[in-house]
């Protein structure tokens, strides 16, 4: 298959079209406006419809609408149009509603910077909105796996009646890389006939909706949810190890750390240090059993996590997994500066220490 | 081999553009690439400069402080990566806008006049053409017939009469350094 | 024996939840027919607020979705873009529409979305007891103006038909009250008018309904009757605020 060089949010934008993406509803934010202005000059001609709207908070709640209406949706923005957006998301996942969220994440808190950042974790995996609820969260690390997962992303939204995040740092839309456009798996999906697109035969109204005034109704609501989210940590968990295989360390990373953490495992490895990767791609579900199951060999002595956040927060569903079994050493930056090479190969070295 | 190159300059100088073509041409060779841009806020006019990774194996960060190579399209750019470009690199640099030299002794130090040289072609846009001639004669990691090749896809329909210049372009970009 | 009277297809038998004297019942209804009346009912595609009519989604007999407070304007957006054939309403209060959801509904009307937007002003927030809205009245008492609506320390009161007629995308909008049997006419009128100009294709419309609230304005529901006619009608003035032409209106 031919190779094409592509930028990445123009590629996933692509890739949405290619995924049957009905609607698109957009508010422009550096560094993913590239998603907008790529839909609106493409979508239309595919027959689907672009709208700039006048907030985020409006862009998810036409995304709400749309997709309450049986319509593929998609939004996209980045970290501070995100936070606007959870009212949005958290009445989507109340409503189990399908949508698309591409979060091209910049440093914070508040304004904080254009340059990419990971310091969405929290919001992405613990929700962000009030209430119960989870979003399958997608974290590709190269514009090929953002290419895949924004066209399987459709599929998981429709299955699960769950919207599902597609998690990147601003790297990865910025950047440009060689990708194929090979088919995704598809899945059986179930007929939307909970949509509301008319009556018309229907015996019955068809209502979105969120609200349960009845206390016993509400908590059988979120048991149902529950029961979905335990089905999604069941069949949708993703992750990449490599090189754990002989491991002493293991390096937590994803996203562009994941990315620097190869180049060093290549210079860790060089020197004859046994340095494995260990990748959540699914951020939620975490890759919860893989890393216990690895935390518990006799190989691995400590864990370096990796991220571009100041205190971490990745490093919390690590410190859960592996339960306080090995030492968990931490670096970060935020603010967009990157962890280099020099500082994992560093961190590398003294928890080996450590874990001696 | 991996090649890690900065590119960097004015906003608008095309260095991003010239950083593009070295992906695209890598591609076309079947090597590994990445392209990374800094962005900023500014348009036009700030410091502009992008990333790009040539490897015949997977790439992992697309980032680097330590660049095999350096384009340097204005001073502050050569300021800027000049100390951080690995020992036995190259620095070209384009000597219409630069003025300062590479004061380093273990770099290969290449001073190209791109843009006297694009006027003489007949068109001051094709001086990113002339720097990357430079830049394939230099390091002999691409081969000229893949961007000969490219800047005729580039070009087609009505702006088909640009291929022959950018095509003396790049060749007189190489002829700097051979 | 001849059936006179029945009630409309256009609302389900649930029983409404509205207080006594509450003017959401008749204004459910003056919708209700209006869909049924111009065939509209079996396509149609409700949005429904938060605030007294949260639940306006089980009393409509056609598909509805509850929004989040205020967002009513962009969800029925995202439905009306995706199916630009089907009459879509918004349902929404002063609370939900005039104050949370201020920039949805202005640039609703900006883009000239092509729904019709019943907007139920009483001049008070009712489901969250009694609070001042954005167009209570100066003087008017609410539990956080318990004096009164000052200017000084509120601002005067919104009027948004006037506010949204400034806008181009805005063909419609008309203010009514539904007081009386001779004002219960008249805004069925403009109710209807609204869905046709919709389904014209024409562009964004807008109905304003005065309405009481005896329970938080403290009256009986024909004191409650009086005050809207004596207060809130020389204040709000009723009657077609703008109208365009169809002609002038169609834009492509």
């Amino acid at each position: 298959m031919e190779k094409e060089l592509w930028k990445g949010n123009e590629a996933i934008a692509e890739a949405a079209i290619r995924a049957g993406c009905d609607c698109f509803f957009g508010y422009p934010i550096t560094p993913q406006s590239e998603v907008p202005e790529y839909m609106s000059a493409h979508l239309p001609k595919a027959g689907g419809v672009f709208l700039q709207s006048e907030s985020e908070v409006a862009a998810i709640n036409m995304v709400y609408g749309a997709a309450g209406a049986g319509m593929r949706a998609m939004t996209s923005s980045s970290s501070p149009g995100i936070s606007l957006k959870q009212e949005g998301i958290t009445y989507i996942a109340g409503a189990e509603l399908p949508c698309v969220i591409v979060n091209c994440m910049r440093g914070g808190p508040g304004l904080g910077t254009i340059q990419p950042g990971q310091g969405d974790y929290y919001q992405a995996t613990r929700g962000g909105g009030n209430g119960d609820y989870r979003t399958l969260v997608l974290s590709p690390s190269n514009v090929q796996e953002a290419v895949d997962f924004v066209q399987e992303a459709f599929d998981i939204a429709d299955q699960y009646r769950n919207p599902v995040m597609v998690v990147m740092d601003g790297l990865i839309g910025q950047m440009m890389e060689p990708i194929e456009w090979h088919p995704v798996p598809k899945r059986d999906l179930p007929p939307k006939d909970w949509a509301t697109t008319g009556r018309k035969d229907r015996d019955h109204n068809n209502i979105i909706n969120s609200l349960y005034m009845d206390p016993n109704e509400c908590d059988r609501h979120n048991e149902h949810l529950a029961e979905k989210y335990a089905l999604m940590e069941k069949n949708e968990v993703r992750w990449e190890e490599k090189e754990c295989e002989d491991a002493e360390v293991i390096i937590t990373a994803y996203g562009t750390p994941a990315r620097i953490a190869l180049t060093a495992l290549e210079t860790l490895r060089a020197e004859g240090l046994k340095v494995g990767l260990f990748r959540p791609i699914t951020l939620w579900p975490f890759p919860e059993a893989a890393l216990r199951k690895l935390s518990k060999a006799d190989h691995v002595k400590a864990f370096v996590d990796v991220e571009m956040s100041s205190t971490g927060q990745m490093i919390d569903d690590v410190r859960l997994s592996v339960e306080g079994r090995k030492p968990i050493r931490y670096l970060g930056h935020a603010g967009g500066v990157m962890p280099t090479v020099e500082e994992m190969v560093d961190a590398v070295k003294a928890a080996l220490k450590e874990g001696k | 081999m991996k090649k890690e190159i900065i590119i960097s300059g004015f906003g608008g100088q095309g260095g991003l553009a010239i950083g593009k073509n070295l992906a695209e041409a890598g591609m076309a060779e079947g090597l590994n690439v990445t392209w990374a841009p800094s962005y900023g806020p500014e348009m036009r006019g700030g410091t502009a400069n992008c990333s790009v990774v040539l490897s015949d194996k997977p790439v992992g960060s697309p980032v680097f402080a330590h660049p095999t190579e350096l384009i340097a399209l204005n001073e502050p750019s050569l300021a800027k990566f000049e100390a951080g470009v690995v020992p036995g690199g190259m620095v070209f640099v384009n000597s219409d806008v630069v003025t300062d030299k590479v004061s380093r002794d273990d770099l290969t130090a290449y001073y190209i006049p791109c843009s006297k040289i694009a006027d003489e072609v007949g068109n001051p846009k094709v001086s990113n053409m002339v720097m990357l001639g430079a830049y394939v004669a230099g390091t002999k990691i691409l081969k000229p017939e893949t961007i000969e090749e490219m800047i005729q896809e580039m070009f087609t329909g009505a702006k088909a009469k640009f291929v022959p210049l950018n095509i003396e372009a790049f060749r007189r970009g190489m002829a700097c350094v051979q | 024996m001849a059936i006179v009277y029945e009630k409309s297809r256009g609302l389900t038998d649930e029983e409404l939840h509205y207080c006594p004297g509450c003017h959401h019942g008749i204004i459910h209804k003056l919708v209700a027919e209006s869909l049924v009346e111009l065939g509209l009912l079996d396509d149609a595609i409700g949005v429904c607020p938060v605030g007294c009519s949260v639940f306006a989604y089980k009393y409509f007999n056609c598909d509805m979705q509850e929004a989040a407070h205020g967002r009513a304007p962009a969800v029925a957006t995202g439905i009306k873009r995706t199916h630009p054939h089907q009459a879509v309403f918004t349902y929404q209060g002063d609370g939900d529409l005039a104050s949370i959801g201020a920039a949805e509904i202005v640039h609703a009307a900006m883009r000239g979305e092509k729904f019709t937007t019943i907007f139920v002003n009483n001049a008070i927030y009712g489901m969250t007891g009694g609070q001042m809205a954005p167009t209570t009245l100066i003087g008017q008492k609410a539990t956080t103006c318990q004096t009164g609506r000052t200017k000084e320390q509120a601002g005067m009161p919104i009027r948004m038909a006037e506010l949204l007629s400034t806008l181009e995308g805005c063909v419609y909008a008309e203010r009514v009250c539904v007081t009386d049997i001779a004002n219960i006419n008249k805004a069925k009128k403009a109710i209807k008018k609204a869905f046709q100009k919709q389904m014209n294709g024409e562009g964004f419309t807008f109905i304003e309904v005065l309405s009481t609230c005896p329970t938080n304005w403290g009256m009986t529901p024909l004191k409650a009757v009086e005050w809207l006619k004596d207060n809130m009608v020389p204040y709000y003035p009723l009657g077609v605020i703008k109208e365009t032409a169809p002609e002038t209106a169609e834009v492509k």
